[in-house]
């Protein structure tokens, strides 16, 4: 149990920072405009939200392994194949929670509009300058929920993470994994233990984000699909 | 002096505007959607208008060059007062003042327009006319050769515009100001060099010009305005 704790927690460590600066240009980008290619980028980014996570596991699983033309690029450095490794489990990852990070960092975006970087251009802030002392302070809200909401869906992750991951105790098996291992030998008590863990977990994690909405105040950055 | 000759095609409005522009306040008037806020923002290289804008030796746009936003000696003043609302007052001035090229004097500024009392306020808590005053403040922190003022009293009220409008002619003092409005009062009370812009060209002559009106008959007009 601790094993998969251990790991859960490592996974969701790594995933968040990584997909919040994955997500701060695509959200960016998505946020600055209109018209249909950013309209099919916004659909693809979402698809997680609403695809059966084996369909996206599989996907993944066939994209990792060792026949994937993907996999094919990184041969020269001696990777073969990520299916099964904690590397995949974060690649998978990744995929999985990104319209959870692009969306609240996007919405800040848009609240913010054009106006404070107009504002910061006439005081002769570069756009670079701009996007650093303006865009990203004001969007702090976006970035907070973005990383609360990555983070908990992480640690919650089941079936992209079976797929991919394989459940190996110690490298690739997760507590929600964990659990349905439990169950299956009838080991009800580790079960009842890291499901409350979770429940309680879940629900922590939503509360901090309810009050540090109220808190800022206006506009709850909620997931638009 | 400043020139202008831009043109182009915003929305709707074919735009073609020339002008020259001295020391001290110029108005800006015209009916709402005549094109005096985009003259500005062109002005400003937040919009392109083609042609060209010189101010003083500099110029900021010609056929073959267009200083970005930043690295125009401009200041704006937007309808709205706009701050940035995750610093303090003090903290959006020394926004300003890190990126001025020019020693500017920021208490000199800050005593111009009387915000010293409200330097360590959140944004937040100030009121329109409070706002308003710090970004007339932010605007000459970033050592403007020129002040782009868009309708910068008309979000607020009354007692505020009274406060305001004697600051805005102590600041043209020090810089040039190209000032939008179509309060006639509010023009008469500050400049006599009015230029006049409808659907997007100047005018030489008002469909009603002020000169020669008493105070009386001005305001008249000014209560038919607000009135329609």
């Amino acid at each position: 149990m601790w094993e998969a704790i251990r790991v859960t927690l490592l996974l969701a460590a790594v995933t968040t920072p990584l997909l919040l600066l994955l997500a701060t240009p695509l959200a960016w980008w998505l946020a600055k405009g209109a018209g249909w290619v950013r309209d099919t980028v916004a659909a693809v980014v979402a698809l997680p939200i609403v695809l059966p996570p084996t369909v996206l596991g599989f996907y993944l699983l066939i994209a990792l392994g060792p026949h994937s033309p993907l996999m094919g690029l990184l041969q020269p450095f001696g990777v073969r194949t990520l299916a099964f490794t904690f590397t995949g489990l974060v690649i998978g990852s990744l995929v999985y929670s990104l319209p959870f990070a692009v969306q609240p960092i996007r919405n800040a975006f848009e609240a913010m509009g054009s106006r404070p970087l107009e504002v910061a251009a006439t005081l002769r802030a570069s756009p670079w300058d701009a996007f650093w002392s303006v865009a990203l302070p004001q969007a702090r809200r976006g970035y907070v929920t973005a990383a609360l909401l990555v983070f908990a869906h992480t640690i919650g992750e089941f079936g992209v993470v079976l797929m991919i991951g394989g459940a190996i105790p110690g490298q690739t098996e997760v507590v929600s994994i964990r659990i349905f291992q439990a169950v299956e030998q009838l080991n009800f008590a580790e079960a009842h233990l890291i499901s409350g863990g979770l429940l309680a977990f879940s629900f922590v994690a939503l509360m901090i984000m309810l009050v540090i909405d109220r808190r800022f105040g206006a506009r709850s950055a909620g997931i638009r699909p | 002096m400043i020139q202008v000759d831009l043109s182009g095609t915003v929305g709707d409005l074919a735009l073609s505007l020339r002008f020259e522009a001295g020391a001290g306040l110029t108005a800006l008037m015209g009916p709402s959607g005549s094109g005096k806020t985009t003259l500005l923002r062109a002005m400003a290289g937040l919009e392109r208008l083609s042609g060209r804008v010189q101010v003083g030796d500099t110029v900021w746009q010609a056929e073959d060059r267009f200083v970005p936003v930043h690295k125009r000696a401009v200041g704006y003043v937007f309808q709205e007062p706009s701050l940035f609302s995750h610093l303090s007052v003090e903290g959006n001035l020394d926004f300003a003042l890190k990126r001025s090229p020019k020693t500017v004097d920021k208490g000199a500024i800050v005593d111009l327009l009387r915000i010293g009392a409200l330097l360590p306020r959140q944004v937040a808590r100030l009121s329109g006319g409070e706002r308003q005053r710090v970004a007339i403040a932010l605007a000459l922190l970033s050592g403007p050769d020129l002040l782009l003022m868009d309708e910068p009293l008309s979000s607020l009220d009354q007692a505020a515009r009274a406060e305001i409008l004697p600051l805005i002619r102590d600041v043209a003092e020090r810089v040039p100001v190209l000032y939008v409005s179509h309060d006639p009062l509010e023009v008469a009370r500050l400049t006599q060099r009015v230029l006049y812009i409808q659907n997007g060209r100047l005018s030489a002559r008002p469909a009603v010009t002020l000169d020669g009106l008493s105070q009386a008959e001005i305001e008249a007009l000014a209560l038919k305005a607000l009135g329609s």
